[in-house]
């Protein structure tokens, strides 16, 4: 077998009175491979560890350009055109089509090489203007062949003529190593079972690991981020002990959306502007009967201490059905149903699941998002209690510095908007809306008088975007996320 | 929230002193207001059009100061400062008092039996001998936009209109008539139209076209008269420029139409209690007498002060506080809601003003007397509810086999339940009869007519915009699609959904089937006909 081009590589740096290094284009041209195929041989050696020493450097290099070797051949342009020109001249129009072309034309005209007589019978006439021409680019072209060098002016000009172009080379110089040997011996990469059976591992040198790559990424799925996060809080509320209450009807008539949480039948949450209204089916078949007569009591006249909003309420109003605009229409079921218990017992209660505002799209607002709602209900429940849980709730979240803002809810009084101090904003930002539900809504379920309902709520996507860095909502949810982002996200760990 | 704009300068004189930006930050954030932003007419110009228009504009500063949205008493410059003046202790809440004219001399309005088919209640009053400046006058002017929009939900229930009296003559009728029949000179207009007219007047006006379909198709408009036929306004359209208020205008005719009679009631009430302070005997109001079409007649403003008796024990625990009476009561004055203690101390007798028609009931007052306490001085405690927790058994199920579906390397989508009719039934080859979808009466766009019955829609849209992901893609989803259904209480239903996707060069219909094979293995399926499941070719 004829020796690889590294063994002879190596032979030649192991000769006694070889120099010390040897640039890889020498090497090339000595070995007689091209230049390429001598890299692949440096390439493997180093490799193998300390065999040889390279050094890369890199040089830059004259070389003719396909234009350049043809004027180097036939003569440049203008000098073409020169001598193609008799010596009576000839019209403009056939000069242009001699060799060397309009571009000869124009390069001889400025070197005042030829004339142009414009009062010519005929029409201008291109005449020489000098008896003869010497054609340096040509000879600068040969220059650049032989490997001789140009002053700075000429190259520059050629190189602007496209004649000639910049190379750059990449080479190494190369030495021995400390490890130098001109036997090559390719170490193994595998361990094999025959390795182990005969032994001959003990023998075999192995090629050492690459750390510095990335190794091979595994063939894997990937939960959605915003999912993850849903799954955290979950945990987050059972660890909490919260149960979680049934969302499962996105289609949810104005009556539970609105009437039973005292919002009042003109309120503007229930213009179209900002809720989706349905045209099939229009109306909920069914109100609960019995309870919708005391809604419309409360809220017509009063009543349970309230003065009511004194407003004609409209049973119509109630039956209108629409994509529910908050789970807070799934806490009122829920409240409903634990006021239909025999006895009461306390409860808290959560859930995470779809809403659905009619509202103008931007970055931060989409038609559809995820609420988060928690609550719970017991006897003699404080404004300090919700505030006392709402701070074990958001330091779970990991945000711990609160405060509280008061603010306006139709279905809670006291209400408060929950802020957390920002470190990135240098702010503080709201993070959630919270209160005590009114007892206008409790009462006329049937829940006791002393029992009061302490609740809160917040999106799913706005933590979700702080915690993945994410500025536009349409890149989280929905179809046109981009599944890269899914791939990469990280684990969800609120509190680290 | 509405939001209310008023100048840094004028406020800070109003309430005697100056803040930082900061400090009144702070002090908006303790009282439940919030400084939205700080910016001058100036800023807001080149914002919105460029700063070549801004060019001369003023750039006196401005706060924008977002409002709860049952506060109208809060509305505007003179009801800010009152609040904020009265909760710092710095002035007590003005008693504002109904001065009724003697026998013959006061105002009268008589609405007349057409009213009932489109808006049917009116209430006036008067203020007299005000003394408005431009700083007043915009703010008056204001007032009435900001209530318009809001409690007045844009005119439907409750349409102002303000009048000099001084250029008209009572008794005024508020009638209804024939658009062709009503002819007047509209305000800010050089020549008379008919209502008909004005109608086409307005359409193309950015902000009164809002309000035409109010009384649009109607057979007759309301319109207010003067004993002498000068039409003072055709409501909820545009008031007459006959009666137009000045800046030297001393007394003002107010009148509020509408359908609600209780906010109409509180309109009124606002404006006459934010403006009264500028009257020559300031906080007081001249009444009017108006006559109903079955001849009842009332008297308004009500300016009702209202007593409520909470005991302080019934405060303090719904707060989780430990204040006394006295102190309780004087948190409460602070908010406006003037309180004194009774019966040796087993009571707190509180006086609802005019102004606080969010005042319903003792919720709202133990709710003030915390902002006066400051609710982050009311100590955190962890309620003692002990419950045990339970998943909902679909929810726990869903967290389970997603993590299964990622293990078995598919990747999880999160895809939108509204989508357009297109998705569901023409690109799936489905008639839309055929699927039972609930249909969205008022989308703004297609993408939200109705909501998804499958969904394989949403997973093939995310393959779309992810061509340029390395294949093969492979996606799953588990969420929701929502059908009719007659025997529910609000008539359609949820169904929890799994959809798969597998997306290549090549078909690999063994890779679906697989993912199949595999979840029926983890929820312990077997694959036989008995006792399992099989699968099938279909049609389509």
């Amino acid at each position: 077998m004829a020796p690889s081009v590294a063994e002879r590589l190596l032979q030649r740096l192991g000769q006694p009175g070889a120099p010390a290094g040897l640039c890889s284009l020498e090497a090339a041209a000595q070995l007689g491979v091209d230049h390429q195929t001598l890299v692949g041989a440096v390439k493997s050696l180093q490799a193998l560890g300390e065999v040889i020493e390279a050094e890369a450097r890199t040089a830059t290099r004259w070389e003719l350009s396909a234009e350049g070797e043809e004027v180097l051949r036939d003569g440049s342009p203008e000098v073409r055109l020169f001598r193609s020109i008799p010596e009576e001249g000839l019209p403009q129009g056939e000069a242009v089509k001699l060799p060397g072309g309009s571009l000869g034309f124009s390069k001889a005209m400025a070197n005042k090489w030829v004339r142009l007589d414009k009062g010519a019978a005929g029409g201008p006439r291109v005449l020489r203007a000098v008896p003869s021409v010497q054609d340096t680019v040509q000879e600068h072209l040969g220059q650049v062949r032989a490997g001789g060098s140009l002053p700075e002016r000429e190259r520059a000009e050629l190189k602007r003529r496209k004649l000639l172009l910049e190379v750059t080379l990449k080479s190494y110089w190369i030495r021995k190593g400390s490890a130098f040997s001109t036997a090559v011996a390719r170490p193994e990469t595998e361990l094999t079972p025959e390795m182990i059976a005969t032994g001959s591992w003990r023998q075999l040198p192995f090629k050492p690991y690459n750390f510095s790559s990335l190794g091979l990424p595994p063939n894997c799925g990937h939960l959605h981020p915003l999912l993850k996060v849903r799954s955290e809080l979950r945990q987050i509320f059972l660890e909490m002990g919260f149960t979680e209450m049934p969302t499962e009807n996105f289609v949810e008539s104005s009556f539970w959306n609105f009437d039973a949480l005292f919002q009042p039948q003109q309120h503007p949450a229930r213009d179209q502007h900002d809720t989706f209204f349905l045209l099939d089916p229009a109306e909920a078949p069914q109100l609960p009967p019995g309870y919708y007569s005391k809604v419309k009591k409360v809220h017509s006249q009063g009543g349970y201490g309230s003065q009511g909003y004194r407003y004609e309420w409209k049973v119509e109003e109630a039956r209108k059905n629409l994509l529910r605009t908050h789970t807070t229409s799934a806490s009122a079921r829920a409240l409903f149903q634990l006021a239909r218990q025999e006895k009461f017992t306390p409860v808290k209660y959560f859930s995470i699941d779809r809403v659905f505002r009619n509202e103008s799209l931007d970055a931060t607002h989409l038609a559809e998002f995820h609420q988060v709602e928690g609550l719970v209900a017991d006897r003699g429940l404080t404004l300090g209690h919700l505030m006392g849980i709402l701070r074990q709730f958001f330091t779970k979240l990991g945000i711990s510095q609160l405060r509280f803002k008061p603010a306006y809810n139709p279905y809670t009084e006291p209400s408060m908007e929950v802020f957390s101090y920002h470190e990135g904003l240098k702010k503080w930002v709201e993070v959630g809306n919270s209160g005590v539900f009114r007892p206008e809504l409790l009462l006329p379920m049937g829940l006791p008088e002393n029992v009061s309902v302490i609740a809160w709520g917040l999106s799913l996507e706005r933590p979700t975007m702080i915690k993945y860095g994410i500025n536009n909502i349409r890149e989280l949810v929905g179809h046109r996320v981009n599944l890269q982002m899914v791939y990469d996200s990280p684990m969800c760990r609120l509190d680290v | 929230m509405p939001t209310v704009s008023v100048k840094r300068e004028l406020l800070f004189q109003a309430l005697g002193r100056s803040y930082t930006d900061e400090e009144f930050d702070e002090l908006c954030f303790e009282f439940g207001l919030e400084l939205d932003e700080i910016t001058s007419e100036k800023d807001i110009i080149s914002k919105e059009k460029g700063e070549e228009k801004a060019k001369g504009a003023s750039d006196v500063v401005l706060y924008k100061i977002d409002v709860p949205a049952n506060r109208y008493d809060l509305l505007c410059l003179e009801g800010l400062v009152r609040g904020l003046q009265v909760f710092k202790e710095r002035i007590n809440l003005p008693r504002f008092e109904k001065i009724i004219p003697a026998e013959g001399e006061g105002q009268r309005l008589i609405i007349t039996e057409q009213t009932a088919q489109i808006r049917p209640h009116a209430v006036a009053a008067v203020l007299r001998n005000i003394t408005f400046t431009k700083d007043r006058y915009d703010s008056f002017i204001d007032l009435q936009e900001k209530l318009h929009q809001n409690i007045c939900r844009k005119r439907a229930l409750v349409a102002i209109g303000t009048h000099d009296l001084d250029t008209i003559t009572g008794p005024f009728t508020y009638t209804a008539k024939a658009p062709s029949e009503i002819k007047f000179k509209p305000l800010s207009q050089s020549q008379e139209y008919t209502a008909s007219q004005i109608m086409d007047l307005y359409r193309t006006d950015s902000h009164l076209r809002h309000y035409l379909h109010l009384i649009e198709n109607k057979p007759r408009y309301p319109v207010i008269y003067d004993s002498n036929g000068v039409v003072l306004s055709m409501p909820p359209i545009i008031n007459g420029e006959h009666s137009k208020i000045r800046l030297n205008t001393r007394n003002v005719f107010i009148e509020c139409t509408g359908t609600d009679i209780t906010k109409a009631k509180i309109v009124l009430d606002t404006v006459v209690t934010m403006f009264s302070e500028y009257c020559e005997k300031p906080f007081t109001v001249e009444a009017v007498e108006v006559v109903c079409p079955n001849g009842k007649t009332h008297i308004y403003p009500e300016l009702a002060y209202r007593t409520e008796k909470v005991k302080p024990e019934y405060i303090n625990k719904k707060v989780g506080i430990s204040e006394s009476p006295s102190s309780l009561a004087k948190l409460l004055t602070r908010m406006c809601l003037k309180s004194h203690v009774t019966g040796n101390g087993n009571h707190i007798e509180i006086e609802i003003p005019p102004t606080r028609a969010d005042i319903i009931h003792a919720c709202d007052i133990v709710e003030d007397a915390a902002i006066a306490y400051g609710y982050n001085n009311i100590q955190m405690v962890i309620p003692k509810t002990y419950t045990i927790a339970n998943q909902l058994p679909l929810n726990k199920f869903t967290e389970l086999l997603r993590v299964d579906l990622a293990a078995a390397g598919f990747t999880e989508a999160l895809t939108f339940a509204l989508c357009s009719q297109e998705d569901i039934a023409d690109k799936l080859r489905t008639d839309i009869s055929a699927t039972k979808a609930v249909r969205i009466a008022n989308p703004k766009t297609a993408e939200f007519q109705v909501a998804r019955t499958t969904l394989l829609p949403g997973l093939l849209k995310t393959i779309a915009a992810n061509r340029k992901m390395p294949l093969p893609l492979k996606l799953f989803e588990i969420s929701d699609v929502v059908v009719k259904d007659p025997n529910t209480d609000v008539g359609a239903r949820n169904y929890r959904h799994l959809c798969a996707i597998y997306y290549n060069k090549s078909p690999g219909f063994e890779i679906i089937h697989g993912l199949l094979d595999r979840v029926m293995q983890v929820l312990e399926v077997p694959p036989n006909e008995e006792n399992g499941y099989t699968i099938k070719a279909a049609e389509g």
